[in-house]
């Protein structure tokens, strides 16, 4: 058996581990320098760290799994943007070098069995002003103060939903920013809620309530506040952002009038959850579930031979990816899981269910938008202008949608603003995009060199 | 100022700092080896180097190249994404616009 991996975060990994346990040989690729996905994410070797394991959480658990890079039958493929699936030929394409360079090396893998491990990226809802630069994904805050050791500003405002934004919160204040606040928009009785049903599964997740723990340790030393029941709704600046405007909101994230307060900043980062990354998937033909790859017990999606593991299938963090990743790599190099696997990934899944009913996004996020609020980034298309479109009955259907505004038809090719203005128009449609990576024209037209092995 | 780079000093994680230099728009602007394009500019108090249609000031939003913002010019390759880039020593990075009148 030959098993393709794309992605090297925690699902990528866990999958290597057990596929090559159950026999195979490997190829795992990711488009990364180095593995770790985004929440093993490494310093860069050149930094010649000495001590990398105070800011890359799970260290210990991160080297001994990513050992398996270096087995015999594993073959690891730093570097290698998959860019396309061709169905008809199950060739994985690839290119090697430099992110974005001009003369890549053209490839291309023939698995028998291929598990997808791409992760997810932010969800950050629009708000008047989230153009302006200085507004960041608590992700981006993330992935340069954990992985470069670079802070995004001085005073920095962190906001949006969920548990992510107390570890960015830490590594900001790691890399010397002054964190003014951290703003969760859901009410306490929804957080609690949704944490605390069903609280004899808690046991199963004390890992993470700990980690939990630490973080509001850290919060109440520096004196950081932590409101809940808060959101961002407005930032301002000319070529910059110099202030952000925030305001108490209701259950259902409508604004209550009143509220509003202004931080001065020079940097804000917001996140109010992550979107799956299922381009490949979608390439490969593969059902998704509001815009998730839908998966069996197995890990097996709806195409034959292709399996999928971690973020793209439901977002629930490293431990759950993990999970799914090992059951994934069982299965897809022909093995049986245990039932202790299963278990496992089966628990991790309910830790996910939490996750996403403690921190929802409110429906009544859109009462912050007003006519002239830019919606998708990259073409500039207006909420007005989405609006109006929408309800053009001469024109309906997401095609002309986009036609009309061009939301969605920038370079990040709706990768930004496609569930927000799915969401808009009321729907759940969101991933047509056949090509995964953008590539040059000079690149495309180039000899594909074959199958090294 | 914006953006920087922990000092070597103070980081807990004990770098070893090699210093580079690459040129942005004619600009020297210095780092660190591993750097990325994007972590270099913020560093540099850059907070945007490309334009969109209506020429409105763009830089890094999403840090793992899902958004498109943060594309420049490095060494007269256009389109690439500040944030996945690692920089090279003699980088010449040029910005980028999207002008429609540009
Ligand atoms: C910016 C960011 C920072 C985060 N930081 C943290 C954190 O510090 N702590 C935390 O608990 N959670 C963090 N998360 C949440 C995190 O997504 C998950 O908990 C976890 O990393 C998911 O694991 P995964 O294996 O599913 O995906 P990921 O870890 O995202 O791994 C996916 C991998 O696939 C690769 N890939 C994707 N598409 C392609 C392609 N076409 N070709 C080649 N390679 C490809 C990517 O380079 C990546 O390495 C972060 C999320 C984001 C978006
Ligand atoms: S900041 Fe989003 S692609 Fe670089």
């Amino acid at each position: 058996m030959n098993v393709v991996i794309v992605g090297a975060g925690p699902a990528g990994l866990a999958a290597a581990e057990h596929a090559l346990w159950a026999g195979a040989q490997v190829t795992v690729l990711d488009q990364a320098e180095t593995p770790g996905g985004q929440y093993h994410r490494m310093l860069p070797d050149a930094y010649a760290a000495k001590r990398p394991e105070r800011v890359q959480h799970g260290r210990a658990e991160f080297d001994r799994r990513r050992r398996v890079l270096a087995h015999p039958r594993c073959h690891w493929w730093p570097g290698s943007a998959v860019w396309a699936f061709d169905r008809a030929e199950k060739a994985v394409h690839i290119l090697r070098g430099q992110s974005d360079g001009g003369g890549r090396r053209r490839l291309t893998l023939v698995p028998d069995a291929l598990i997808l491990a791409t992760g997810a990226h932010d969800r950050t809802l629009p708000f008047p002003g989230w153009e302006l630069p200085g507004v960041y994904t608590a992700g981006a805050a993330q992935a340069l103060a954990k992985g470069e050791r670079v802070a995004i500003g001085e005073r920095v405002l962190v906001a949006g939903a969920g548990p992510f934004l107390l570890p960015v919160a830490e590594s900001l204040l790691g890399v010397g920013a002054e964190v003014v606040g951290v703003l969760e928009a859901n009410p306490f009785s929804t957080v609690r809620k949704g944490w605390s049903s069903r609280p004899w599964r808690l046991a199963a997740h004390a890992g993470k309530a700990g980690e939990l723990a630490r973080y509001a340790t850290t919060l109440a030393r520096h004196r950081i506040p932590y409101r809940l029941g808060r959101a961002v709704i407005e930032a301002r600046g000319v070529d910059r952002v110099r202030e952000v405007v925030t305001a108490r909101v209701r259950a259902d994230w409508s604004v209550v009038p009143g509220t509003e307060r202004t931080y001065e900043v020079d940097a804000v980062c917001v996140g109010h959850g992550f979107v799956p990354q299922p381009e490949l998937a979608v390439a490969a033909g593969c059902v998704l579930d509001d815009g998730f790859v839908r998966v069996d017990a197995a890990q097996r999606t709806t195409v034959d031979d292709v399996f999928a593991a971690g973020e793209i299938t439901g977002i629930g963090g490293a431990v759950t990816a993990a999970a799914e990743g090992a059951v994934a790599g069982c299965v897809a190099a022909g093995g049986e899981p245990s039932p202790e696997l299963i278990r496992a990934r089966d628990r991790a899944l309910a830790f996910a269910d939490r996750l996403a009913t403690a921190h929802p996004i409110g429906a009544a996020w859109r009462s912050w938008l007003s006519e002239d609020t830019i919606v998708c980034r990259c073409e500039e298309t207006t909420y007005g202008e989405l609006t109006r479109a929408a309800e053009d009955t001469v024109c309906p259907g997401p095609h002309a949608l986009k036609l009309g505004t061009r939301a969605g038809l920038g370079p990040c090719q709706g990768r930004i603003c496609g569930p927000t203005v799915s969401e808009l128009r009321g729907g759940t449609e969101r991933h047509h995009r056949p090509i995964v990576q953008p590539i040059r024209l000079g690149e495309l037209a180039a000899r594909t060199e074959g199958e090294p092995g | 100022m914006s953006g920087w780079l922990l000092p070597r000093d103070r980081d807990p994680v004990g770098r070893t700092d090699r210093p580079i230099r690459i040129t942005v728009d004619g600009e020297p602007v210095t780092g660190i080896a591993g750097q990325s394009v994007a972590g270099m500019l913020l560093a540099a108090g850059w907070t945007s180097w490309r334009t969109t249609r209506s020429g409105a000031p763009r830089g890094v939003f999403c840090g793992i190249g899902a958004c498109f913002d943060c594309l420049l010019t490095v060494n007269d390759v256009p389109d690439v994404r500040a944030c996945r880039r690692p920089a090279a020593d003699g980088d010449e990075i040029r910005t980028q616009s999207r002008e429609e009148n540009a």
